[in-house]
């Protein structure tokens, strides 16, 4: 067993911290590699069980988080495999792979250490809403303390070297979880993709690298990794980028609320009329309905709905959660609906 | 002598590499002996100091002066497999595509092709490579049942904190299978 609580929510879905009207939460992570090893790509199982080993003895032994949870990824049931990814706690390449493998993962859900996927340590935390620089602060100090027990693979011109050249340098990736409802509604959302392009950034959808936007919600991360200083990544993202994305949202709403207040209303309160008796949902129309319920609330057009409650929903209505949730293995007919009943319950 | 170090494991550099473009010098490797024969680069480069080789490979049509890598020496890996795949196999393959990886992380990074940023505090470059000496020294005596040596180079690695605790020598694989 994992020994998490699947029936709540991490620390970052509490719907606090800086912006959070607009940003859901903050990621930041760095990759790292054992010196003398070759990447995961290319090595034999022995090695792998080798860089295994090395972490569960180091990652375990030199961090100062108490409680840390070892995950042996490789001897996952599938449908636990899937959790951790719905709780993005790991990656799907992780959970799909076929080679040793493993996560240390922090209870309350602000830390994890992926080990063997493309490279082998990927340590991410993770925070609510907007807090670029207190997550960088901390995995920069778990990467102090790995880094002081194991040698990084390391280049003087090249920095931190990461199977990918992509990630090769800083191996640091700013990533920011955004609700960006009206700027969908208003169709302003191809100038902020467009924006996020000239600079350099990804935009991505709700699941990473090649998902939709599903409930409206994207993450927007850096590119760069290479040439520029940690804390000249973090400024450019933390102070250069966010606040205009997050400023065109804000300005995006304002614009519903002054001049399509009806539309407005109309889009929260019947997401809410849906959410609360629906019968059948499924996970695509679940999450844009409560999109719409979130837009709502942010906005005080809806009250009496706690923020937090909707975005915990975000992740406990994907497949897993709910079939981990009813402890049983569920076809997509039956998910829809006790998809639909979990949000009764939760909106009622 | 002209007081460049060895890209690699950071001794004095006897072997000096430029690449000249449009009258310039593109990118530079300085090597020691005994990386540049790891990375079959001996005999291909030219030594001298910087400023001959300048004027040298200025004078010139700005032709490379070595054929880059084919294959890195460490993992075997083709420049070939890399752009199939876009992953590299070894960190060592990063000094092997040195001169291809440049334009490919201008295009990536903005342009940036050196790193600026964080620096490992314990940076211990000597000890990073030794690590991987003893490694590799380790592999070759497993695959020739040197078992004597090879529990010598593991009380070596075990010394130097590399793996003090789990099993170097995995029971359900084939020793001769092991990659240091």
């Amino acid at each position: 067993m994992i020994g998490l609580d699947f029936s709540s929510t991490g620390e970052w879905l509490r719907g606090t911290g800086p912006d959070s009207d607009v940003v859901i939460s903050t990621r930041v992570r760095l990759a790292r590699n054992i010196a003398g090893f070759n990447f995961a790509n290319r090595a034999e199982r022995s090695e792998h069980q080798q860089v295994v080993a090395l972490a569960r003895e180091h990652v375990l032994g030199c961090c100062d988080r108490q409680g840390l949870l070892w995950v042996d990824v490789a001897s996952l049931e599938p449908l636990d495999a899937t959790l951790l990814v719905e709780r993005h706690l790991i990656s799907k390449h992780l959970a799909k792979g076929d080679r040793p493998r493993a996560a240390v993962v922090h209870p309350d859900e602000s830390l994890s250490i992926m080990v063997n996927e493309e490279d082998h340590f990927r340590m991410q935390v993770i925070r609510s809403g907007r807090q670029s620089a207190d997550a960088y602060a901390e995995v920069n100090r778990i990467d102090d303390l790995l880094g002081a027990k194991l040698p990084f693979a390391f280049h003087k011109r090249f920095g931190y070297l990461t199977a990918c050249p992509t990630n090769v340098g800083t191996g640091i990736r700013f990533s920011i979880m955004l609700h960006l409802p009206a700027l969908m509604m208003t169709k302003e959302i191809e100038r902020v993709r467009r924006a996020a392009h000239d600079m350099q950034l990804a935009i991505r959808g709700f699941y990473g690298e090649g998902s939709d936007a599903l409930g409206d919600i994207f993450q927007i991360s850096n590119q760069t990794t290479l040439g520029k200083t940690e804390a000249q990544l973090l400024q450019e993202f933390d102070e250069g980028v966010m606040p205009k994305v997050v400023e065109y949202e804000r300005r995006a709403r304002q614009v519903l609320v002054e001049r399509r207040a009806s539309l407005l209303d109309d889009r929260c309160h019947r997401a809410l009329g849906i959410l609360q008796n629906a019968r059948l949902l499924k996970l695509d129309e679940a999450l844009r309905l409560l999109s719409h319920l979130r837009l709502g609330v942010q906005l005080g057009r809806i009250t009496g709905v706690d923020p937090q409650t909707i975005d915990r929903l975000l992740v406990l209505v994907q497949p897993a959660h709910l079939q981990k949730t009813l402890g049983e293995s569920l076809h997509q007919a039956e998910r829809t609906e006790a998809r639909a009943t979990l949000i009764r319950q939760h909106l009622s | 002598m002209n007081g460049h170090r060895c890209d690699r494991c950071g001794e004095e550099a006897t072997i000096h590499e430029y690449t000249p473009s449009h009258g310039k010098v593109l990118s530079e490797t300085h090597l020691c002996e005994s990386c540049a024969q790891e990375l079959g680069m001996e005999g291909k480069v030219v030594k001298g100091s910087q400023e001959l080789l300048q004027q040298l490979i200025l004078a010139k049509t700005g032709r490379r002066k070595a054929p880059a890598a084919a294959t890195c020496p460490s993992c075997g890996l083709s420049w070939g497999e890399f752009r199939e795949h876009s992953l590299l196999g070894c960190p060592d393959c990063y000094a092997a595509f040195e001169k291809q990886l440049g334009s490919l992380l201008e295009r990536i990074h903005e342009g940036a092709t050196h790193h600026v940023g964080k620096v490992p505090a314990n940076q211990n470059l000597d000890l990073a490579q030794r690590l991987t000496h003893l490694r590799k020294k380790l592999a070759e005596a497993l695959a020739a049942e040197q078992y004597e040596r090879a529990a010598t180079l593991r009380d070596e690695l075990l010394g130097l904190g590399a793996g003090d605790g789990p099993p170097m020598l995995d029971g359900g694989e084939s020793a001769g299978s092991l990659r240091a």
